[in-house]
């Protein structure tokens, strides 16, 4: 199938050429997926599809225009590449427009075990009865439990092709599942929902159905009783959950897009301490197994592992192609096609690298404070740094969580913040291509009562 | 007049019977084929010049199978007759029973019951020139606004979206639905501090839309503004306290609050903080809070929702008491409600879900000047990030991007962005003031449930809310 896809890509570049375009790039995906969600022991939803994805850019010298379709008859692609030809006419020339320079395609071909044959071979009816048992688990766990968002499973295999005017032309497939209990509990008329999930590329690395919907009912059981608390200063200790969403944030500040238009309250710091001593953040695209790995990236250009920050030294900014030459850069293989537009920098297995506490020395160093365990809202600003969300958490006295706080916001500064890290946990798991451990901040301001 | 998809993809009656066919082969209860072509447009200037234009086309047929509360889904990017009905079969798989009997008959269209924006000619069809037009004057403003601003992006983006549904209930409609928009957004710096402001606005219309308030020069420039304004602002305050809300798309306040919680899905399933509160006080006497898909021209208006059915002015709220839900054709069904039009979906790919359309409070008696006078101490809110809400507790944030003190009555020092938290079936009863003066939002809104972002927009009258927590940093 790749093959095929291959020949297409090949195609639409050939044509590209033919209407006029100096350079072209194809970039192809087909993805498989399915999903069911099992609610109150009964299927609920199940979905299953074939979706494919042409995007197509092309430069008329420095001036360039994109495409992209879902529709793969060849009669509508030629007509688009057509019209393509047509729109880069009335852009702008761009200095640092163009495809990746040759020498940056991948000389390797890395084995970086992104396909498990084995999601194929579970039958509909198997993968069905996989989310049963995790939302039964969870309502195992207590007569709190009293309602559920369901289990749900997910499995994909995607395939992925890039062809280019300056002889590129590569492909490779992954596959990847997800297993996930939401269960609701009750007390005194109030409910709270959380939820817990397992994720990798492997079906044996799942956990069991029953682990995830033990920890999704610890962790919605935990919620029952929550209150607010008075505004105040306090250490905060995120969970490795939500300490990567701070970790996110730390990537969109080192983006080379955000970086070239100076939107970032990193910018101008390369060599300079941003951090906290133990904290070590990388990029890593060659992570075997990896949920954001990939042999090269969505230009061409093979993948590497990039520091960004040592010891809380300031290393390293991602970067697409264009980003670097904006930034009169190396590219670091960070180029990502995920709109119809141009191609932005995305992160591959991006984490901030674990430390020496366990998550109950962590806690247990804490007076008085809150350990985060899910923020809401987006009041964060990328340019300054500004930080104020909506947070549920768990009160620590003397060490010990005493009950759970909710409806008050923790804000501070992503600067600050980083500065603060004083603990890292030895926690790190991959939920998702961004990761951390368990991080303690020295002090931030809780707004509540 | 004839769909697109009989037009240029070869659709014929006879097809879409036998795949509804196909798809109730396993005894499903309903099922519905969602036909879909999208054609977007999008311009990007930046750094003084156009850096890329971009054309996207998605095509795709949804078939959707109702088996009591279960729901088989599966969509296809080709209209090939094969991939549809081989989509039809696989969406019946969660039904079991032996196939129904009887004739699916597809004859005649449902009639329309709402024109809400014909437009003369289609924004796929719009020149492209002109739409640059409209960026190098918002570019031109915005530097032209203060020697601070220093980086300006204003792109443009636009979708013509045809829709075809069909419905083992008889149901036979389609529809056209233009959209287009602008955004500006700014970042200023001066002293190694750094800023950023943004404005946008647009709706079901083509360019013509882009006058007065939404004309590419003023977007801009508030844009501009709003960065210049953010260099100097104080540290926000901590702490639970008195807040004015400015009138327009504060009114994503509503959305958070009550709006998700009032989706009938959540409430069927009495997974919402607001499960069987229809009747009970929700909100004080002075709110009226509805949610009204047909509002000619706006971003969130519909001639019809993604199952076909009109859409509708309903009144969630009504001076303080709960009315009703959000339905689509799932819930209406097993809640034993009527329909209010608002079964959405992204696109073809997507189930349909219940989803608001434009969602506003009605006006009040007080002036927004009494409203301000009549607080000694407290925060005044006029411009918003994004929010969200955790449907089954309730709380919910959303974050002031552009507010100022108040103090004893006076408007003070501007403030930079803070998230403000509350618990969405109680903030509405906080409200003691409601003024005259209603206004709708730009046209900018994209709401975001289970994955799928869709369209909206909202509105409110200047409000003050009693008691509400304020996520700043100065205590």
């Amino acid at each position: 199938m790749i093959d095929k896809m291959k020949e297409t890509a090949q195609r639409v570049v050939d044509r590209a050429k033919r209407q006029g375009a100096t350079d072209a790039d194809v970039f192809l995906r087909e993805d498989e997926t399915f999903s069911v969600t099992v609610r109150n022991g009964d299927v609920e939803k199940l979905k299953e599809a074939l979706s494919r994805s042409l995007r197509l850019r092309l430069f008329l010298g420095k001036r360039t225009a994109t495409a992209q379709t879902s529709d793969l008859s060849p009669a509508v692609i030629d007509k688009l590449v057509d019209e393509t030809v047509e729109m880069a006419r009335l852009t702008s020339e761009d200095e640092s427009g163009g495809l990746p320079d040759p020498s940056m395609y991948p000389a390797d071909t890395p084995d970086l075990q992104l396909v498990d044959p084995a999601w194929d071979l579970i039958k509909p009816e198997a993968r069905i009865d996989l989310a049963r048992r995790a939302e039964a688990a969870a309502f195992k766990a207590s007569p709190s439990i009293t309602n559920s968002e369901g289990g749900w499973f997910e499995c994909e295999r995607s395939r992925t092709v890039l062809a280019n005017t300056a002889g590129f032309l590569g492909g490779y497939e992954a596959t990847g599942g997800y297993l996930a209990a939401g269960p609701i509990a009750e007390s005194n008329g109030a409910m709270q929902q959380d939820h817990w999930y397992s994720i990798s590329r492997r079906f044996d690395q799942l956990d069991s159905p029953e682990d995830i919907g033990r920890r999704a009912a610890e962790r919605v059981l935990r919620r029952l009783g929550a209150r607010k608390v008075k505004t105040c200063q306090i250490p905060i200790i995120f969970d490795p959950m939500t300490a990567r969403t701070v970790v996110k944030h730390v990537f969109d500040a080192v983006s080379g897009d955000a970086i070239y238009r100076r939107r970032s309250f990193l910018v101008d710091q390369i060599g300079q301490t941003v951090a906290g001593s133990q904290v070590t953040i990388v990029d890593d695209a060659r992570l075997p197994g990896g949920l954001g790995s990939s042999p090269f990236d969505d230009e061409g250009i093979a993948t590497q592992i990039t520091p960004i920050i040592e010891s809380g030294i300031l290393r390293n900014y991602l970067h697409s192609a264009y980003s670097a030459r904006k930034m009169k850069a190396r590219p670091t293989g960070n180029g990502s096609r995920t709109g119809a537009g141009s191609v932005s920098v995305g992160p591959t297995n991006f984490y901030l690298k674990a430390g020496q506490y366990t998550p109950e020395e962590i806690i247990a160093s804490v007076e008085t404070g809150l350990y985060v365990v899910d923020l809401i809202g987006h009041g964060v600003n990328a340019v300054s740094g500004d930080y104020s969300r909506g947070v549920t958490g768990l009160w620590i006295e003397n060490g010990k969580f005493v009950y759970p706080v909710q409806e008050v916001t923790i804000a501070g500064n992503l600067r600050q913040m980083l500065q603060d890290i004083e603990m890292i946990g030895n926690d790190i798991t991959f939920m998702g291509p961004i990761a951390s451990p368990t991080l303690k901040i020295r002090n931030m301001t809780l707004s509540g009562e | 007049m004839k769909s697109v998809f009989f037009e240029s993809y070869g659709v014929t009656t006879q097809d879409l019977e036998s795949y509804l066919a196909a798809a109730l082969e396993r005894g499903g209860d309903y099922a519905d084929l969602f036909f879909e072509l999208k054609v977007n447009h999008s311009i990007v200037l930046e750094e003084q010049i156009v850096k890329t234009a971009t054309k996207a086309v998605n095509l795709g047929v949804g078939v959707r199978v109702l088996s009591g509360e279960k729901t088989g889904y599966a969509h296809s990017d080709d209209l090939s007759r094969e991939s549809i009905l081989k989509a039809a079969q696989t969406a019946a798989f969660i039904a079991s029973a032996s196939a129904k009997g009887g004739k699916l008959g597809i004859e005649t269209a449902s009639p329309k019951e709402h024109d809400l924006y014909s437009v003369p000619l289609l924004p796929a069809d719009l020149a492209i020139a002109d739409k640059i037009g409209l960026l190098r004057q918002a570019d031109e403003a915005a530097r032209a606004y203060d020697a601070r601003i220093r980086q300006v992006q204003a792109s443009y983006v636009d979708e013509t979206r045809h829709i075809l549904l069909v419905t083992s209930e008889g149901k036979y409609t389609w529809d056209i639905q233009p959209m287009v928009r602008l955004n500006v957004l700014c970042t200023a710096e001066e002293n190694g501090k750094r800023q950023s402001g943004h404005q946008g606005g647009g709706g079901r219309r083509t360019l013509e839309i882009f006058r007065d308030d939404l004309e590419p020069a003023a977007l801009a420039r508030e844009a501009a503004r709003q960065a210049i304004l953010q260099l100097n602002a104080g540290d926000a305050p901590a702490g639970t306290m008195e807040v004015v809300l400015g009138p327009g798309w504060p009114g994503i306040l509503l959305h958070e609050a009550i709006g998700h919680g009032l989706e009938a899905d959540f409430n069927r399933k009495k997974t919402s903080a607001f499960s069987g509160l229809v009747g009970q006080k929700v909100a004080s006497e002075l709110c009226t809070v509805v949610d009204d898909g047909t509002i000619p021209f706006r971003r969130g208006s519909l001639n019809m929702d993604d199952e076909g059915n009109p859409t509708r002015q309903t009144v969630l709220i009504e001076k303080g008491i709960l009315q009703g839900y959000l339905q689509d054709h799932l819930s209406a069904k097993f809640m034993g409600a009527p329909l209010t039009g608002n079964g959405r979906r992204q696109g073809y790919d997507h189930i349909p879900l219940p989803r608001m359309t434009n969602t506003f409070m009605m006006a009040g008696q007080s002036t927004p000047d009494e409203i301000i006078r009549s607080v000694k101490k407290g925060l005044y809110a006029v411009h918003f990030g994004g929010g969200q809400v955790d449907i089954t507790s309730g709380k919910f944030v959303f974050s002031a991007s552009e507010a100022y003190l108040i103090e004893d009555g006076r408007i003070t020092t501007p403030v930079k962005e803070a998230s403000l938290i509350g618990d969405g079936p109680t903030v509405l009863r906080q409200v003691t003031m409601v003024g005259n003066d209603l206004k709708l939002d730009q046209g900018v809104g994209i709401c975001s449930k289970e994955g799928q972002s869709l369209p909206v927009g909202v509105g409110l009258p200047t409000i003050k809310i009693k008691e509400i927590t304020v996520g700043g940093t100065r205590k």
